[in-house]
C-alpha cells in the first residue's frame, strides 16, 4: 500500500506541499531550483525558495534522513554552530507509484559560502589558514558540547565572513552523534579524519590548479591538527597556580575570553598542603564578544565582528571623552550616532551583498586605507560613500550567492554520488 | 589479517548503571566476516566502535591478533571504517582518489601506484584509473570508495551499517558485492546492520546482541535452525517464525484445538518455574497441509493469502484459541502453502508442525529446550 506523503517540520508551511515531491530531486524543474553553490556531496542537494525563504534539500534513505534530522534540531537546541533544520518529507512516491528516498530539509544560512566560492580563482595562503583556523574552532565548538561529526571536511562546512577573519558552521551530521562527552579515541579519530579529507580536498584543488603554487596540503592538514590542539588544551587543560598567584585565575579567564570564551563554570582545588590551587575550566561558551557587543547594543553579530564593532565603541568611548561615562550609555550613543547612520547610508539594493554588520566592518578597514593612502583624518561619513561608490557596488551579492558568479569559478562542479 | 578478540569487553556511558555492552565474549577468525546484528539500542554499534577505539572499554579487553590495543588510539590500529566517507574529490584521477591517503602517509610513489593497480584489480577498474570520477557510474564510484580503504591494507574492515543510506535497489547489489569482495581480499571484517536479512546473506557467522548481551553467535543455517532462545528465533527469519507461549496438556502442548505431541527430552527439561506452559515456535515452512484426522492437526482459519509467484503465504488464527493461556506473538499464524493451489479466505485448513522442525523454548527462561 502506498505511504502517504508526509511532512514534518519545526516551521509549517503550507507552501511545502506544492514542492514537486513525486519527482526525484535531480528531476526538479529549472524554474523551482535556485542555483545555489554547492559542495562536493555524496547525495543530490538542491535550493529552493519557498515563502521568501531559501531552504537547501537533500535526498537520502529515510533511516539516516530521520536520524540526522533529529541530531540538527539537538544541534539547533544546544546553540551549536550548525544549519538549521526545517523538515523530513518521507512517504515520497512518483506519479506511477515507486517509491523515493526521504527529503531533508535545512535553511540555507544566509551569506554563508562553501569555501569552494570563497576565493574567485586560487586559493591563498592567508585564506586557507584563515580557513582552516575557523574550521578548528567549529571542531573545538563541537566536541566541546558532545558531538562527534565523523566526516569534518571543507566540503560539510560552511563558512560565513566575519570581520577579518571566517566563521564555520557545519552543514552534514549524517556520520554525527551526539554523547555526553567524548572519549579521547572520538576526538582522535575525527581529527584525524579532518585532517585526511581536508588534505584530500587540497590536493584535489592542486589537481585543478586551483591552489597556489606554494602551498602544501600536507602543511596546512598538519596546521589544522595544531591549532585544534592549542585551543582544545587553552580551553580544558588543568593549570597549577600558586596560592599567592591567585591572579593568575583571573588571567586564565582573560585568556578564555580573548579566544573568545566565557567561563560558565570553573573547577577549582587546593593541594592538601594547601600551597597551590588546581582549575580547570569545566563548561566553556562560544560568544564572550558578540554576547557583550549584544548586552550593550541589541546587536546580534558574529564573534570577530563583534569584536571589531567593541574596539569602535572604545575608540568612540575616548574620541567622545567619556571615559568616566557608563559603558551601556556610550553603547547607546554609539549605536544611534555611528553604527546606524553609517549601515543606514547603504542603499537598499547594496545590502544584500554582505551582512550589515560585514558591510560595518569594511566601512572601517576602507576608512584606514583612505587615511593611510591620503595621510590624512578621514571621517567615517566620507569613508562610507567612498566605500560604497568604490568597493560595494562592485561586490556580488552574497546573501545568496547565485550561478551567474559561481559560473566563473573553476571550482564549482559537484559530483553527487548517487 | 588477523584475528579479532573481545575478551569480556565492556561499555557503561558515564550515568548510566546498565551496560551498553556488557561483558562480551568473542572469537572472530582471521579472514572471518562477523555480522553484529540486533534491534536498535542493543550494543552492536558500540561494540564496533569499542574495537576502532572510538568508546572506551571500562572492563575487558580487545585484542586484534595478539596484540591488545585496548588503550591503542584509533589511527594506531591498523583498522579501516569503510563507507564512512565516500564523496569523491572531481579534478583527481581514479587512481589518485584511491591513493591519496597512502601519499599523507607519506608512501613511495611506485608503492603507492602498486598498491592502487591492485585494488583496481580486485575492483574491476583497471581501465578508469586515469580518468576522473565524473566519467564513473554510480556502482564504480562506489568501488572507487572502496579502493580508498583497500589500499591501505589493513588488518580489519569495520562497517557499521554501510547500506543504510542507499535506496533499496541499490542495497541489495551493493550488498552482494561487499560481500564477495571480502572473499576475494580474504581481509577480516565486522560488519553492523539492524537487518537481519543483510546478516543472513552476508555473514559467514552471526552475532545477535540484545540489550548489550551476546545472545548467540553461529552461521546463518545455525541462527536460523536452532535458535539458542526465543529472542534469537524471532528476530532471525522472514517472515518472522510463528511463536507463542501454549499450555501442557499431558505429554502434549495444546496449540488452538490441537494437541501436539512433545518429546519426552522436551517434557523432562521443563522446569516448574515454567507454570505448566512452554514456549513453541515453527517457521511458516515447518508446516504442512494434513487431513483433519491427522494426529497433531492444528485447524487455522485463513484471513489472507499473500501470493508471491514462487511462494505463497497464508495468514491466519488459531481455532479455539483460548486467549486465557495461550499467546500467538503478532496474533496471527503464518504458513508457507502450495502456491498453486492456495486456501480460500474464511477457509479452515489444517496444519502440521513437521517433525524435528518444532523449536521449544522455557517459559521461565526463553532458552531453548532440548530437542
Amino acid at each position: 500500500m502506498p505511504q502517504a506523503l508526509t511532512i514534518s517540520t519545526v516551521t509549517p508551511d503550507p507552501a511545502l506541499f506544492d514542492l514537486p515531491w513525486n519527482l526525484p530531486l535531480d528531476k526538479w524543474p529549472k524554474d523551482v531550483i535556485l542555483a545555489l553553490p554547492r559542495g562536493i556531496s555524496r547525495h543530490v542537494v538542491r535550493f529552493v525558495k519557498v515563502s521568501d525563504r531559501v531552504l537547501a534539500i537533500k535526498e537520502i534513505a529515510p533511516y539516516p534522513a530521520a536520524r540526522e534530522y533529529a541530531l540538527l534540531k539537538d544541534l539547533t537546541a544546544l546553540d551549536a554552530p550548525s544549519v538549521a533544520p526545517v523538515g523530513l518529507v518521507t512517504g515520497r512516491t512518483t506519479k506511477k507509484g515507486v517509491s523515493l528516498d526521504a527529503a531533508l530539509l535545512t535553511h540555507h544560512l544566509q551569506f554563508s559560502l562553501p569555501y569552494r566560492a570563497l576565493f574567485s580563482y586560487r586559493l591563498r595562503p592567508g585564506m586557507a589558514t584563515r580557513l582552516l583556523d575557523a574550521l578548528a574552532l567549529l571542531i573545538v565548538r563541537l566536541h566541546l558540547l558532545g558531538f562527534y561529526w565523523g566526516d569534518v571536511s571543507l566540503s560539510n562546512t560552511l563558512f560565513r565572513r566575519d570581520a577579518k577573519e571566517f566563521s564555520a558552521y557545519l552543514v552534514d551530521a549524517e556520520t554525527g552523534g551526539l554523547y555526553e562527552e567524548l572519549t579521547e579515541g572520538q576526538r582522535a579519530y575525527d581529527l584525524d579524519l579532518a585532517r585526511t579529507n581536508v588534505i584530500g580536498e587540497l590536493m584535489d584543488l592542486e589537481a585543478g590548479e586551483m591552489l597556489e603554487d606554494n602551498l602544501d596540503p600536507i602543511a596546512i592538514g598538519d596546521f589544522l591538527v595544531s591549532r585544534y590542539e592549542q585551543l582544545w588544551r587553552a580551553l580544558t587543560e588543568e593549570e597549577v597556580i600558586s596560592v599567592d598567584a591567585r591572579w593568575r585565575l583571573q588571567d586564565r579567564i582573560n585568556r578564555l575570553n580573548d579566544l573568545g570564551f566565557d567561563v560558565a563554570e570553573m573547577s577549582m582545588s587546593s593541594s592538601t598542603d594547601g600551597t597551590t590551587l588546581h582549575i580547570r575550566p569545566q563548561v566553556v561558551d562560544a560568544g564572550h564578544h558578540s554576547r557583550r557587543l549584544f548586552r550593550l547594543t541589541g546587536l546580534d553579530v558574529q564573534e570577530n565582528q563583534a569584536r571589531r564593532l567593541l574596539n569602535d565603541l572604545d575608540i568612540y568611548r575616548i574620541h567622545s571623552h567619556q571615559e568616566g561615562a557608563d559603558e551601556d550609555f556610550v553603547a547607546h550613543d554609539w549605536l544611534t550616532h555611528v553604527f546606524e547612520p553609517a549601515v543606514r547610508s547603504v542603499p537598499r539594493d547594496l545590502r544584500g551583498k554582505l551582512e550589515l554588520p560585514q558591510i560595518y566592518h569594511e566601512i572601517l578597514e576602507h576608512r584606514w586605507f583612505m587615511s593611510q593612502r591620503e595621510a590624512r583624518f578621514v571621517s567615517l561619513e566620507e569613508a562610507v560613500k567612498s566605500y560604497i561608490a568604490n568597493v560595494l557596488q562592485h561586490r556580488r551579492d552574497e546573501s545568496e550567492l547565485i550561478l551567474a558568479d559561481t559560473l566563473q569559478l573553476p571550482a564549482a562542479d559537484d559530483v553527487p554520488m548517487d | 589479517m588477523a584475528t579479532v578478540t573481545f575478551d569480556g569487553a565492556t561499555r557503561i556511558y558515564p550515568g548510566s548503571d546498565r551496560p551498553a555492552v556488557d561483558h562480551l565474549t568473542l572469537h572472530i577468525e582471521d579472514g572471518e566476516f562477523l555480522v553484529l546484528v540486533g534491534p536498535s539500542g542493543c550494543g552492536k554499534s558500540t561494540s564496533l566502535r569499542m574495537l576502532a577505539g572510538l568508546e572506551e572499554v571500562n572492563d575487558g579487553r580487545i585484542l586484534i591478533g595478539d596484540r591488545d590495543v585496548t588503550d591503542v588510539q584509533p589511527k594506531d590500529r591498523d583498522i579501516a571504517m569503510v563507507f564512512q566517507n565516500y564523496a569523491l574529490y572531481p579534478h583527481m584521477t581514479v587512481a589518485d582518489n584511491m591513493g591519496f591517503a597512502l601519499k599523507i602517509a607519506g608512501m613511495p610513489k611506485a608503492e603507492i601506484r602498486q598498491r592502487v593497480e591492485e585494488a583496481a584489480r580486485i575492483l574491476d577498474l583497471q581501465e578508469y584509473l586515469a580518468r576522473k570520477p565524473k566519467a564513473l557510474s554510480g556502482g564504480q564510484r562506489q568501488r572507487v570508495a572502496m579502493g580508498r580503504a583497500i589500499v591501505r591494507q589493513p588488518r580489519v574492515f569495520l562497517m557499521d551499517e554501510p547500506l543504510s543510506n542507499l535506496d533499496a535497489k541499490l542495497r541489495v547489489s551493493t550488498r552482494t558485492q561487499i560481500a564477495s569482495l571480502q572473499r576475494r581480499l580474504g581481509v577480516t571484517t565486522v560488519y553492523v546492520t539492524h537487518d537481519q536479512t543483510e546478516a543472513l546473506t552476508m555473514g559467514d557467522r552471526i552475532a545477535v546482541l540484545k540489550d548489550g548481551l551476546l545472545q548467540q553467535v553461529g552461521s546463518p543455517l545455525v541462527l536460523y535452525d536452532k535458535p539458542a532462545n526465543a529472542f534469537v528465533a524471532t528476530f532471525i527469519g522472514s517472515p518472522a517464525m510463528n511463536i507463542g507461549t501454549f499450555p501442557i496438556v499431558g505429554d502434549a502442548v495444546r496449540i488452538g484445538e490441537a494437541l501436539v505431541p512433545l518429546t519426552r527430552e522436551v517434557i523432562s527439561a521443563v522446569t516448574p518455574e515454567d507454570e505448566g506452559k512452554l514456549v513453541v515456535g515453527f517457521r511458516p515452512e515447518n508446516l504442512e497441509q494434513v487431513t483433519a484426522e491427522t494426529a497433531g492437526a492444528i485447524p487455522v482459519e485463513i484471513d489472507i493469502v499473500e501470493e508471491l509467484g514462487s511462494d505463497a503465504y497464508a495468514y491466519g488464527s488459531l481455532k479455539g484459541d483460548d486467549p486465557e493461556t495461550t499467546t500467538l506473538q503478532g496474533g496471527s499464524l503464518i504458513a508457507r502453502v502450495n502456491p498453486r493451489s492456495v486456501p480460500r479466505k474464511g477457509e479452515t485448513v489444517y496444519l502440521a508442525i513437521r517433525k524435528g522442525e518444532q523449536h521449544n523454548f522455557s517459559v521461565a527462561t526463553g532458552d531453548r529446550l532440548p530437542d
